[in-house]
């Protein structure tokens, strides 16, 4: 099987899986009960923790463990949102962003939020000038995706985020679940930051938020005053002992390979211009190492994505959480590609794992794949 | 580019002679590799008046935090390291000024020459320096009185150390130069601090706790851990007593007078605690206590309590206020454990009066009622011995290997 779907999961890595089995058979104990189990459930959490935060080079008390990337950044936006409404009105994000981020604001805007969407330029990049020209007295929060989920463009993060210590009213946050254990982030001047453990070859349903000390955020969860109350409920402790697991071991594995997998997209993306019909979408400078989105004009990238998955290759046409709507790609019309590459765009997503016959095998299918299907639905030449 | 590659350790030199001298700088580089074990590829060098960390690639940042809370240093600089050559000297400083965090609109060169074979004197390279610096750089101008940056430069045999500017070290001297003391831990705010502040005059510390369960909970023994291992921070491994405590209160319950029964109580801690230092060789001990804060901090209470021993009770903490013992709390990390609320063996048994002038003599009568000695061996003999701060234990290294 070549998979290389790696944005919209990852296989678990069986260090993980192993760790995630001892921790919930080990230390099966509720944190905050009084008893041993308990305790030892409770340092194991805290283990967890404090490793999560050494990672991100953030304090340990910064990192509140949740479901996934959706729910950080609901926690995160909505959060914020309520907990400072007294304070302003306004909210900012970017027009190219992850559905939990967009549709949250979305929903912030039938409560009354006056939100401010900044355009991103053809390369679904957001320009720190344009978010500096959306702040205004009353806002309270921005929200820019670290690395586009579907075009793998890497956002000025850390600059916007220096830029706006300019205004002390005002809370930064950035989805960083494609970032993740491929782009490093320094959260320096971060207020609030999105990880996802399935991602980065942990499970589905971990994630975390990075909250920076002192920053008052309203719960989305009510209940236990679990996770420095900001997230009721009983810890997932394997859960996030996998999470742990993963972001180290995705951490290593970025460090060792070395740049390898973004020679890896650069050899695809030449593979990509010469063949015709495709358009590549991802810039070449600026991108993360493991994404690359291409479209072929003309074409249903249902058909390719079905062609493709019948000889064993898996890829996408457009975010998970959006490809089952028979729609263009809102974050590529947002680049301003046209409807045509936007109803026409496939990503193919690397993971530390894949390996260059892979890509050379899904390179060798689609090409086979898309001169046979250029005769029946290609572009009339 | 060059960066900044050493950190050079300052400490109070004065007071050290002979002898002592050679003894604290072992020390001190003992604990200085035990705060930066995390980071493997430093190395710590004793060199004449100072201690030198080469940081090999390690980052400058993370390896000076730590060193922010070893005892024994009075101050630390970046360094970085020149041939004993004018032109790379002049170069290398104004690197060192250009690498320098913080406002550099004026500064001021001051060059110290040890190594005397160095042709040139110090008041010579001093202008030679500046003005490097000055023809490289915009808008920068020599203060001698107030500069922004203290540009020092010391030529020694081995190299020329250059730093800019320096950060205040913890003061205080070595743990481990002035032996151990056993510190009453309760698990409170007030005894940890207590430690830590031993520890800043040079003593190596133990613990005792007394554990009272099943009245006190597994989770107000995990407090006492944490807080241990905290305190691990400011010079090494700390070893914890934790006495089994519960068959003592409970014959102290039943046979002393309720307002007596803290008074006694504290006699008996005191009696094992005493045992405990000197089955271990350690000739003082030290406590939380601050002067009449609560009832059982009043002078008499101290005079009727401090009766049953001979040995030296250190309180560091005797003349502060509440306040202040919180502000150092909360900047040595204990006070978020601290305030844990678990209770602790003083404030399960506590009677809801006691009395605040409590008499030696009376205290002594109502000991006579209770044959108190075999419980006193009875609990030094269980008492279970934990060492933090060295090797983690096999349940820490089973979680370890999960994360």
């Amino acid at each position: 099987m070549v998979y290389l779907d790696n944005s919209a999961t990852t296989k678990p890595w069986p260090e993980v899986l192993d760790a995630y089995y001892r921790a919930a058979s080990d230390y099966f104990g509720n944190p905050s009960s009084l008893h041993h189990p308990g305790v030892e459930a409770e340092t194991l959490l805290n283990k967890g923790r404090a490793s999560v935060a050494g990672i991100l080079n953030v304090n340990t008390e910064e990192i509140v463990f949740t479901s996934g990337g959706t729910e950080s950044n609901n926690t995160a936006i909505k959060g914020i949102a309520v907990e400072h409404k007294e304070r302003g009105n306004h909210l900012i994000t970017s027009s190219a962003e992850h559905p939990s981020v967009t549709q949250a604001f979305q929903e912030l805007e039938y409560f009354g939020f006056d939100v401010t969407y900044v355009d991103v330029d053809e390369e679904g990049r957001v320009q720190v000038e344009d978010v500096l020209e959306a702040v205004r007295e009353d806002t309270i929060l921005v929200s820019i995706i670290h690395v586009n989920n579907e075009l793998g463009t890497i956002n000025p993060v850390e600059d916007t985020a220096r830029a706006l210590k300019a205004y002390p009213k005002l809370f930064f946050h950035t989805d960083h679940v494609q970032g993740a254990g491929h782009v490093p982030l320094d959260l320096q001047d971060v207020d609030l930051c999105t990880i996802s453990g399935h991602k980065i070859h942990g499970l589905k349903g971990t994630g975390a938020l990075f909250v920076r000390r002192g920053t008052a955020l309203s719960p989305l969860l009510h209940g236990g005053s679990q996770e420095q109350q900001f997230r009721a409920g009983t810890e997932n402790v394997p859960g996030i002992t996998a999470l742990a697991k993963a972001l180290r071991l995705s951490d290593n594995e970025r460090q060792q390979q070395n740049g390898r997998l973004e020679d890896l997209k650069q050899h695809l993306i030449q593979h990509l211009h010469k063949l015709e019909g495709a358009v590549v979408n991802t810039p070449k400078t600026g991108s993360a190492p493991h994404i690359v989105n291409v479209s072929f004009p003309g074409m249903k990238p249902e058909v390719l994505v079905q062609e493709l998955t019948r000889n064993n290759i898996h890829v996408s046409t457009k975010s998970a959480c959006a490809s089952k709507l028979q729609e263009p790609s809102p974050l590529l019309l947002a680049a301003g590609l046209g409807t045509e590459r936007a109803s026409s765009a496939v990503r193919v997503s690397f993971s530390h794992d894949t390996e260059d016959w892979e890509v050379e095998e899904f390179v060798r299918t689609l090409h086979k794949a898309v001169s046979d299907m250029m005769q029946v639905m290609g572009e009339k030449k | 580019m060059m960066e900044y590659n050493h950190i050079l350790v300052r400490y109070g030199e004065l007071a050290l002679k002979g002898k002592n001298r050679t003894k604290f700088e072992q020390t001190l580089a003992r604990n200085i590799r035990f705060a930066l074990q995390g980071h493997p590829r430093t190395n710590v060098k004793r060199t004449f008046g100072r201690t030198l960390i080469e940081l090999n690639g390690e980052p400058l940042e993370e390896v000076m935090e730590p060193l922010r809370h070893v005892f024994g240093i009075s101050s630390f600089s970046p360094a970085m390291r020149a041939s004993n050559d004018i032109e790379d000297i002049k170069e290398t400083a104004l690197q060192a000024f250009l690498h320098h965090d913080g406002d550099k609109q004026t500064f001021k060169v001051n060059a110290r020459r040890s190594y005397k074979p160095f042709p040139i004197s110090s008041q010579d390279v001093n202008p030679m320096i500046g003005s490097h610096i000055l023809k490289n750089t915009e808008e920068t101008f020599v203060d001698v009185h107030h500069p922004d940056v203290e540009i020092n430069v010391e030529i020694r045999e081995q190299g020329t150390y250059i730093t800019c500017g320096r950060m205040e070290g913890a003061g205080g001297l070595p743990v481990g130069t002035a032996g151990s003391v056993m510190l009453m831990l309760s698990g409170g705010i007030d005894s940890p601090v207590a430690g830590y502040l031993s520890m800043k005059r040079g003593a190596e510390l133990e613990a005792v706790h007394f554990h009272s369960p099943p009245y006190t909970n597994e989770r107000a023994r995990k407090k006492v851990e944490d807080l241990t291992k905290v305190l691990t921070t400011f010079g090494g491994p700390v070893t914890l007593h934790v006495v089994p405590f519960t068959e003592l209160q409970k014959a102290i319950h039943s046979s002393i007078p309720s307002n007596y029964s803290m008074t006694i109580m504290r006699r008996m801690m005191l009696r094992i605690t005493e045992k405990i230092a000197s089955d271990r060789g350690v000739l003082a001990l030290a406590n939380g206590e601050s002067l009449g804060q609560v009832a059982s901090q009043t002078l008499e209470s101290m005079y009727t309590i401090n009766e049953v021993t001979n040995m030296p009770i250190l309180r560091p903490l005797v003349t502060m206020d509440k306040q202040e013992v919180m502000d150092i709390s909360e900047r040595i990390g204990t006070y978020s454990i601290s305030i844990r609320p678990y209770e602790d063996c003083c404030t399960i048994f506590l009677p809801s009066e006691s009395v605040t002038r409590p008499r030696r003599e009376k205290a002594a009568r109502f000991e006579k009622g209770l044959d108190f000695q075999p419980y006193v061996e009875e609990a030094v003999a269980n008492t279970e011995v934990l060492t933090f701060g060295g090797e983690p234990g096999e349940t820490e290294k089973d979680m370890d290997s999960l994360l």
